[in-house]
């Protein structure tokens, strides 16, 4: 008689959740604090001989569902308030510009681009409460050489990425509250209970994103794993504005403590940046653990708390971290750029791009691309690029003209920027004017242009690692390592808000008021007089007459008058 | 013959007294199943932009803080602001928005789910919202799902006039647009019964052309009357909530999912000596007694459960099979990373193929010109030595 063996049963995908604090003191006296949290799964949404996947975990569904719908490789979203000052902060670990910015890269089977685009704007609206509806053809670009994958993969056709950035968009609570939703503990447990609006918004920068992508599995990197990043960046600045003193804790940055590491995090760590002390802060409660990581081209020290331990949390089972500043410090980021709109009047202007180049004595090509609504029509024949008041010839430029109402400019240039020095872009423009129903109902706050983006290799003065690892801290391991000597850095300029010539929006119901009124006046009584005509009406008798006139005509007698 | 007269008498007594707790007892199991609604939906539009205009976002956070409060869920409700008062720059404390002066009570919370918000407070996304005819791609919570069953609140606040309502500055609703809006809900089955609110100076306007059935409409104040704002925040600078709304936000703090407060003690909220307007109320169109509709009919939402004593089995969760054995034999080169920043790909890059597009009108109209002179010029004879 045969023995019935079931088939064992398939493991399920497994799927891992790590979430980190960052804290690093600038040397303004702000504090810049970084959340990241990363789910890991070990599936693929897009393989075709799997079944549908059905059974989620940690990574949400609503993300999950919106990846396998519209054959999303990589999709990148962030809601920033505040502008990132580079001069003064150095560069943030994950950039962002101010607004919100969307760019999607679709699998290279999807047939309709555009129209998945459109889709996929209009739920990630619904799911995040923001109005990226308002993203459409007009605001969207095809860049040609910037914003490659930042996940796996080798073919990299751009007409399946598209960008869009909304500069007016709003960051507030409605915005955080289904952010917070999308993790695995939610707000409840684990790091996520720092985050409360009314000390989050009241920063001089908060950046909430959502980054996912496929990346290796494992260091042989055979297979795909998804990883989802939510990334919340803030700088307090309650010293430089005024409001505090030198001297900074958790408890007063997010008025909470951390009571424990969430618990379906396979590692929960805080860690803050020492490298500059013991000179410039006193750290408490002290920690023997420390991790040196090579990052953004620098070697920085970090001392590690990791909540999954209990002793980190100590007697009173809450953990509150206190720094106290003893000194200052300079730093001075090598790669820095800003915008400004130049000119007067309403007709005319010119953008300036200044990008600086901070290094001594090397030079590095960087990639500059702006996206120039419609209604600021480009002269690109007026372009011109110097460094150090000698012309500058990009190597590789890309320019997409505006068609009115359907697509805006879109300029990419590839500048080589000499060794200590500052490189100014200048386009000049032309302001065209708008039909009247294309303005929006405050039309005098004036209309926004999107941050241009410089994305440029950096020479690094530290030998970055090129192996990946699984233990690597995560704010260390967003971009991809290709070689030592330089690491790859996106920085954003300011958004412009350039008024546009705007008309008095209380004359139509003056004009036709003043109309009406010469209509029926005057030449309603011109027409009057000419073709009335006058006629005597006799008015009707009163009774007694008309009964007197009767009897007199019965009588045959003349009539009264 | 006065012991049959008194043995009458207690008939008659005992059966008025019968009939009398027979009424008592269909009035309350009646009044329990007389609303007649399965589920509860909110609409809360705020209709201004300007920090001046504070008050009114204040206005519509209130109510959206009792209705949720309550026990509607944040999926049943469409909330609509037109501006952003918590993170606008003049907010002296960010991501708040506070109805009492003193900064007391913050209706923005930490859980606030906005679902229309900025330029998107349109009169017809408004209208769209109403009717449900919103275009495929819109999201689920931006839209009104609500079905035959469902008893919906509406309550609009802002700037309004004589038969008007401003929304942003810049556009109007009319009394008629509106009315005609729930005449198309009616005739759609879209709801059961509609409680309409509206906060504005010379409101009543705004609910006189009503005609369609099973609608209560509430104002703040009468045509000709002016709705007034309650009370600055010197810190803040600008005032916080109108006073009806402000009263009205009073009376729901005491309200509580199980509470039998009817609307007539809704109607009583804010008299003259209070609001110096007049509120008004209209409800000729309402099929039920006012005295007899809760104010959790509409304010909340008191889901009715069911008991139920048989057992459920639950299926055993179904594992997805997991082919990653056939695939690794395939996919043995290791994957890479795209290089971030390739020069020298980018400087020789080959332009785009472009897709073809017919020539453009203007092109074909020159070719046209060129070959009409050409053969006019020089006559048809030389088209053989062409072709």
């Amino acid at each position: 008689s045969a023995t019935f063996t079931p088939a064992p049963a398939p493991a399920p995908a497994r799927d891992q959740f790590q979430e980190e604090l960052v804290i690093r003191p600038l040397h303004s006296g702000d504090i810049y604090a970084s959340f990241q949290f990363r789910t890991l799964w070990d599936t693929d949404f897009l393989q075709e001989r799997q079944k549908k996947v059905s059974h989620y975990r940690l990574f949400p569904k609503s993300l999950g569902q919106v990846l396998s719908k519209f054959s999303v490789r990589e999709l990148h979203i962030s809601f920033t308030q505040g502008f990132w000052r580079t001069m003064q902060w150095g560069q943030p670990f994950i950039p962002s510009p101010p607004g919100a910015e969307l760019w999607v890269w679709f699998h290279h089977t999807v047939s309709d681009v555009d129209g998945n685009w459109k889709e996929l704007t209009n739920v990630l609206s619904g799911i995040f409460c923001a109005s990226l509806n308002f993203i459409d053809m007009t605001n969207t670009v095809q860049p040609s050489a910037s914003f490659k994958p930042l996940g796996l993969g080798n073919a990299t056709d751009h007409r399946f990425l598209r960008y869009a950035t909304l500069p007016r968009e709003i960051v507030c609570t409605e915005n955080l509250t289904p952010w917070k939703k999308l993790l695995p503990c939610g707000s409840k447990a684990g790091l996520a209970v720092l985050m409360k609006s009314e000390k989050l918004f009241h920063s001089s920068f908060h950046s909430q994103a959502v980054h996912i992508r496929p990346i290796c599995q494992d260091e042989q990197c055979t297979s795909k794993a998804w990883e989802l990043r939510q990334t919340l960046n803030v700088v307090f600045d309650h010293y430089t504005s005024g409001q505090g003193k030198k001297e900074w804790s958790l408890f007063k940055m997010f008025s909470r403590t951390l009571t424990e590491a969430c618990p379906l995090a396979s590692s929960s760590k805080v860690y803050v940046d020492i490298t500059d002390n013991p000179e410039l802060f006193e750290l408490s409660p002290a920690t023997h653990l420390l991790s040196r990581a090579v990052v953004l081209g620098d070697r920085r020290t970090y001392s590690v708390y990791d909540l999954t331990r209990a002793e980190t949390f100590g007697q009173l089972r809450s953990f509150n971290l206190l720094l106290r500043w003893k000194g200052d410090n300079m730093l001075r980021p090598l790669l820095h750029a800003e915008r400004y709109v130049a000119g007067f009047g309403l007709q005319t202007g010119e953008i300036h791009t200044v990008i600086y180049n901070n290094h001594p004595y090397r030079a590095f090509p960087v990639l500059l691309m702006d996206s120039v609504p419609w209604y600021l029509q480009l002269y690109v024949h007026t372009l011109t690029v110097t460094s150090k008041s000698r012309d500058n010839k990009p190597s590789y430029i890309h320019y997409q003209p505006a068609k009115d109402r359907h697509r805006p400019h879109l300029l990419e240039m590839l500048i080589q920027l000499p060794p200590h020095s500052m490189t100014e872009v200048t386009v000049q423009f032309e302001r065209a004017l708008l039909k009247w129903t294309e303005y929006t109902p405050d039309p005098n706050h004036g209309f926004y242009v999107g941050s241009s983006v410089v994305s440029a290799l950096v020479p690094s003065m530290v030998a970055m690692s090129t192996n990946f690892t699984q233990d690597q801290p995560l704010f260390s391991s967003f971009v991809p390592v290709k070689e030592e000597s330089s690491y790859f850095v996106r920085v954003y300029t300011e958004p412009l808000l350039v008024n546009l010539p705007t008309p008095d929006f209380s004359m139509p119901y003056n004009v036709i008021c003043l109309t009406c009124t010469v209509v029926a006046v005057g030449y309603g009584s011109f027409y009057n007089l000419l073709t009335r005509t006058f006629q005597v009406d006799e008015p009707s008798p009163p009774l007694a007459k008309r009964l007197a006139n009767f009897i007199r005509r019965i009588r045959g007698v003349p009539l009264l008058a | 013959m006065s012991n049959d007269f008194l043995q009458m008498h207690l008939k008659a007594v005992m059966s008025c007294l019968v009939i009398f707790l027979y009424k008592v007892h269909t009035t309350k199991a009646g009044q329990f199943f007389s609303s007649g609604h399965t589920n509860n939906w909110a609409v809360l539009v705020c209709t201004s932009r300007f920090w001046f205009n504070y008050r009114h976002v204040a206005n519509t956070l209130s109510v959206y803080r009792s209705v949720k409060r309550l026990g509607i869920p944040d999926s049943h409700i469409v909330l609509m602001l037109a501006d952003d008062m918590a993170c606008n720059y003049r907010n002296p404390r960010p991501a708040t928005v506070f109805s009492h002066k003193n900064m007391e009570l913050n209706v923005y919370g930490d859980d606030v789910e906005v679902d229309y918000r900025g330029y998107e407070v349109t009169v017809e996304n408004f209208l769209r919202v109403l009717t449900g005819r919103l275009p495929p791609s819109t999201p689920r919570s931006k839209r009104l799902l609500s079905d035959d069953r469902s008893n919906i609140l509406i309550y609009l606040t802002g700037h309004g006039g004589n038969g008007f309502l401003k929304f942003q500055d810049s556009e109007e609703i009319s009394n008629m647009e509106l009315a005609d809006a729930f005449e198309q809900m009616w005739q759609k089955r879209r709801y059961n019964e509609l409680l309409f609110i509206i906060d504005t100076c010379q409101g009543a306007s705004m609910y006189e052309r009503f005609y369609s059935p099973n609608l209560m409409a509430l104002a703040s104040s009468q045509v000709g009357e002016d709705s007034l704002s309650h009370q600055p925040d010197l810190a803040i600078g600008v005032h916080l909530m109108d006073k009806y709304t402000f009263y009205l936000l009073e009376f729901l703090e005491e309200v509580h999912p199980a509470s039998q407060a009817n609307m007539n003690d809704l109607f009583k909220v804010c008299p003259q000596s209070q609001c110096v307007s007049t509120p008004g109320h209209r409800t000729d169109l309402f099929q039920r007694d006012p005295g007899s509709v809760l104010i959790t009919d509409f304010f909340g939402s008191v889901r009715k459960v069911e008991i139920t004593k048989d057992t459920i089995n639950l299926t055993s969760p179904v594992e997805p099979p997991i082919q990653r054995s056939g695939s690794g034999d395939i996919q043995i080169e290791s994957l890479t990373y795209v290089d971030q920043l390739p020069v020298a790909e980018i400087i020789h890059q080959k332009p785009k193929q472009k897709d073809w597009h017919p020539p453009d009108g203007f092109i074909l109209g020159l070719w046209t010109l060129i070959l009409l002179v050409f053969f006019q010029t020089y006559g048809i004879k030389h088209l053989k030595h062409i072709f």
